[in-house]
């Protein structure tokens, strides 16, 4: 008989399960969800022979720690971290093979904020709307994990692809987020846009899943009010009452009436998931793709 | 119909009244349903706008729009869905002061209209009904609620709503429902999506 399963040990200050979410839904009012670091997520889980849609955890700032009932291949990544199997080091960014009843230790990073821990077969707690991914705004999938608590695994799906080089992310010493302008930027004026690009901004400490926060100068609006609710994609700059952008990230509400200066296209978002408070923020604006006519000019 | 692109793979289309959303919506359901649209990951109606992403080329489609002719919202031959209501919540009376009437005049003219959902948000499930005429218009609390029921019916600006779970909330409550509004084991798990038509039915308040 097979007990495959996993009991949390040390929960960690926010660990969670998430794949790749569930978007497809945001005419109901559901978050998309899904891991904020998209790269690492799908690395784990390639490391220990999982589709990328296999579930894995994202830890938060303190890791976590884990004891698998059976023998288990599991790979951590993400935010690089000390990795030790009953009290063992054992390497990061490369499948680690974790006996029946010993405790994975994923601890605090050496830099970044958010790892992933991706186990073979992955966590197979129940799918809400096709998706195993916690969603920390509408509290839809499973709750943030507690000390003790008991999640089930999947069975493996074969040998691990091969990887010769793991991709080791630098640090985040500054969190650079391109960005295209608009829906909204006619709702500031051309002082508060430039203060956009030219601000000194900082990851607030007040930052989740929900967005990403910022300290730094208020951006000066040309138009006071707000919208009437509209939609709001993964990625939004959007604006509150005080000026300073909040980037919206994965939990995000899926309508909003604070106009949205910019939006950061989803393949620079990673990063961000990594960006610890403190962290300098710079926002780049990005040039539509010239028309063809603007070309020949 | 002001189409704005969002990112690199949105469109944000601006529109003049809640009854063009409506239709522009049904239009593109349509044009999904049959194939005549590019693949799209989201279509997103709210007040004023619809909004799409995950279009391979927004730019495309803004060129392509301008060529629509978009007719009025189809007349909805499914049944209307029918909330049983208590109208027993405790802002009855501050809304039936606001509409200048009484409690049983506000919940005759409430279960007397029908409803639209305008759009969802706010909450998995969370619907934002149109249908009361403008006069009947009411201002969210001064103080929002830190914890509004389950099934709580209540009344903000243009809009009515049920609130799909207890939750923080500013909107004036004038009954209750046991309807579940948000099942995600039911096909779709929201009671209240886009488009359908709604009628509150009123049940005797035992008080």
């Amino acid at each position: 008989m097979t007990d495959r399963a996993l009991a949390v040990v040390r929960a960690g200050a926010l660990t969670t399960v998430q794949d790749l979410g569930r978007p497809g839904h945001a005419h109901l009012g559901v978050p998309r969800a899904g891991a904020l670091d998209g790269p690492a997520h799908r690395l784990a889980n390639r490391l220990v022979g999982n589709p990328e849609t296999a579930a894995t955890l994202e830890t938060t700032l303190t890791g976590c720690a884990v004891r698998v009932r059976t023998a288990t291949t599991v790979a951590v990544t993400g935010a690089p971290c000390p990795v030790t199997v009953d009290g063992r080091p054992a390497p990061w960014g490369a499948p680690v093979r974790v006996p029946a009843g010993a405790v994975l230790d994923a601890g605090t990073p050496v830099h970044g904020l958010r790892s992933h821990l991706a186990f073979a077969g992955g966590i197979a707690t129940e799918q809400v709307l096709g998706s195993r991914a916690a969603d920390l705004l509408s509290g839809l999938g499973p709750a943030p994990l507690t000390d003790g608590a008991v999640l089930p695994l999947g069975d493996p799906y074969g040998p691990p692809a091969a990887a010769d080089a793991v991709p080791h992310p630098g640090p985040v010493t500054e969190l650079c987020l391109p960005f295209l302008p608009g829906p909204r930027d006619a709702w500031f004026t051309g002082a508060g846009l430039r203060t956009l690009t030219t601000g000194r901004f900082r990851v607030s400490a007040a930052s989740n899943r929900i967005g990403l926060r910022t300290e730094g100068p208020p951006l000066e609006r040309a138009r006071t009010g707000e919208l009437p609710s509209e939609g709001m994609p993964l990625g939004a700059l959007q604006v509150p009452p005080n000026g300073l952008p909040v980037l919206f990230l994965h939990d995000h509400p899926t309508t909003g009436g604070y106009p949205v200066v910019g939006v950061v296209p989803e393949r620079f978002l990673a990063p961000a998931a990594q960006a610890v408070p403190g962290t300098p923020v710079r926002f780049v604006r990005l040039g539509r793709r010239p028309d063809r006519a603007a070309h020949s000019q | 119909m002001r189409p704005l692109p969002v990112g690199e793979h949105g469109l944000l289309i601006e529109l003049d009244s809640a009854e063009e959303v409506g239709a522009l919506h049904a239009e593109l359901l349509r044009r999904a349903a049959d194939g005549t649209l590019p693949p799209v990951g989201e279509i997103v109606p709210a007040a004023r706008t619809v909004f799409l992403d995950g279009l391979a080329d927004p730019r495309g489609l803004i060129a392509e729009l301008a060529t629509w002719h978009v007719p009025p919202r189809p007349a909805d031959d499914r049944p209307a869905v029918e909330i049983p209501v208590r109208y027993d919540g405790p802002d009855l009376a501050d809304v039936a002061a606001l509409w200048d009437t009484t409690p049983e005049e506000v919940v005759r003219r409430h279960s007397g209209t029908t409803f639209h959902v305008a759009f969802c948000g706010f909450a998995p499930g969370f619907g934002y009904l149109t249908g009361l005429p403008e006069p009947l218009h009411v201002p969210r609390r001064d103080t929002p609620r830190t914890k509004v029921p389950v099934g709580s019916v209540a009344l903000a600006g243009p809009y009515t709503g049920v609130y799909p779970r207890s939750s923080p909330g500013g909107w004036q409550l004038i009954g209750t429902t046991d309807a579940v509004l948000w099942d995600p084991r039911r096909e779709p798990a929201a009671l209240l999506t886009p488009g359908t038509r709604v009628h509150f039915v009123p049940l005797e308040t035992a008080r």
